[in-house]
């Protein structure tokens, strides 16, 4: 799985249709440690730009990644 | 490439319109405009529609010819643009082309959008129809998230604040509190900005723009023609148009808009000024971050000050160059795909003196900047007296 560092984040409230049921949520810009930048869903504590991140899964091809120990 | 001048401009207010229809606000803007350029339909030879997703928002495709018949306009090419945001900029950019290059003399740019009839939930997911549907959208962004997170970055490079991103929603609501067709004419305080609804964070429901129902209309004609018109033409001095991601993640840095900086630079060397020249400008502010960001790539300010630049007032009405004297996206309304003809508008009431109540004492020369999606489109326009 990849791991990063958040670039950018935010915490939703106001949600698009389809995610009403889960707001709040926060999403966030991650730079990924091979390269490149990918968008995705931080689940657990929230997160913080420069904070360390890891993948842990691909929910209906969304990345979801946790702060990392 | 001739010189060109809009001949005519005019507008329907911007609010919320349950018993009006696309068709008819369209109809109205572009009528209001024929009467202002005192010109009549078969004069038209061209016709260049804005309009962000009237299939999605009221079921209805095929929409240029579908509103310029209704305008009596007849048998002329008639061409929808899509660009988000800046649809109706770029229309009005398509238009100022085919003048400029002489295809044809008398061409009209019409903008709408009729948004209200969805519930607020379905508005964000049709927006986020101008992101990347791919990725950034499908893990549950929306707009104003993506601003918010460009927000966040700016605060984290540069100390913006709050404050900051309050005093653009404080200023812009002033302002529209005097313009009789803004949305919302309301001032606001600085304590009610910085105390809104939570939206995304550090965006709250006044940073954000509105949902708005409404049209605008502008008519352009080759300098040397524009006096058999109008005796107040005003000028296209310098314009364009650029291109960037639509995915904010694929930018390198998002805290700046390189098409905003791309089409400023264009469009200022066409009009042989420098951003120190502009007495006046309409930012594209969808959510307050933008405004900021957009006075730094336009060069009003530093990378970085814009956040101070609008605190300290520089942007006010009475301050040395004012930013959104409409009221802006924030307070005079969004519907996106009037707002870049709207901003002409704008542009073209003061620089003619007619802008009433909010009228500004330095009027001579204005830009008006359309963005779309997170800066994928911008549209730079230049204009002042003929």
């Amino acid at each position: 799985m990849r791991t990063g560092a958040v670039y950018t984040e935010t915490v939703i409230y106001s949600a698009p249709e389809a995610f009403l049921n889960e707001a709040p949520y926060q999403t966030a810009i991650i730079t990924l440690d091979g390269g490149g930048r990918v968008t995705a869903r931080i689940h657990g504590a929230r997160v913080a730009i420069g904070d360390r991140v890891a993948e842990i899964e691909s929910r209906g091809g969304v990345p979801c990644f946790r702060k990392a120990e | 490439m001739r010189p060109v001048a809009v001949i005519g401009a005019g507008k329907t207010p911007f609010g919320a319109f349950p018993d009006r229809d696309l068709r008819s606000l369209a109809v109205e803007a572009g009528e209001k405009a024929l009467r202002d350029a005192h010109a009549a339909p078969s004069q038209i030879e061209s016709f260049y529609l804005g309009n962000f997703s009237g299939p999605a928002f009221v079921g209805q495709n095929h929409l240029a010819p579908y509103i310029s018949t209704a305008l009596g306009i007849q048998g002329v090419p008639s061409t929808r643009i899509e660009a988000a945001c800046a649809s109706s900029g770029s229309a009005f950019y398509h238009a100022w082309a085919e003048v400029a290059a002489g295809i044809h003399d008398i061409v009209m740019v019409t903008g709408v959008e009729k948004m209200t009839s969805q519930s607020t939930a379905r508005v964000s997911e049709i927006l986020a129809e101008a992101g990347d549907c791919s990725g950034e959208m499908k893990a549950g962004n929306t707009f104003a998230s993506l601003f918010a997170m460009i927000a966040r970055r700016h605060m984290h490079d540069f100390g913006t604040k709050k404050e900051h991103l309050a005093a653009v929603s404080v200023k812009n609501h002033d302002n529209g509190a005097l313009n009789p067709e803004a949305h919302m004419r309301k001032a606001i305080t600085m304590e009610q900005a910085l105390n809104g609804k939570p939206i995304a964070d550090p965006l709250n429901i006044y940073d954000c723009s509105l949902i708005s129902d409404g049209a605008a209309a502008v008519i352009l004609a080759p300098l040397d023609r524009a006096r058999e018109f109008t005796e107040k033409p005003v000028r296209v001095l310098g314009i364009a148009q650029a291109s960037d991601y639509v995915a904010l993640d694929q930018k390198e840095d998002i805290t700046t808009f390189p098409a905003v900086r791309r089409a400023g630079e264009k469009a200022y060397r066409m009009a042989g000024v420098t951003a120190a020249d502009i007495q006046f400008a309409e930012l594209h502010d969808c959510f307050t971050i933008a405004e900021i960001v957009a006075s730094e790539d336009l060069g009003f300010v530093a990378r970085g000050e814009g956040g101070p630049y609008a605190l300290e007032g520089c942007t006010r009405r009475d301050g040395a160059r004012p930013i959104n004297p409409s009221g802006g996206l924030k307070s005079k309304g969004h519907p996106v795909g009037a707002t870049g003809a709207a901003q002409i508008c704008e542009l073209v009431a003061q620089i003619r003196g007619e802008a009433g109540d909010r009228q500004l004492a330095r009027h001579a020369l204005g830009l008006a900047e359309n963005l779309g999606g997170s800066g994928a489109t911008c549209v730079v326009s230049i204009l002042g007296a003929a």
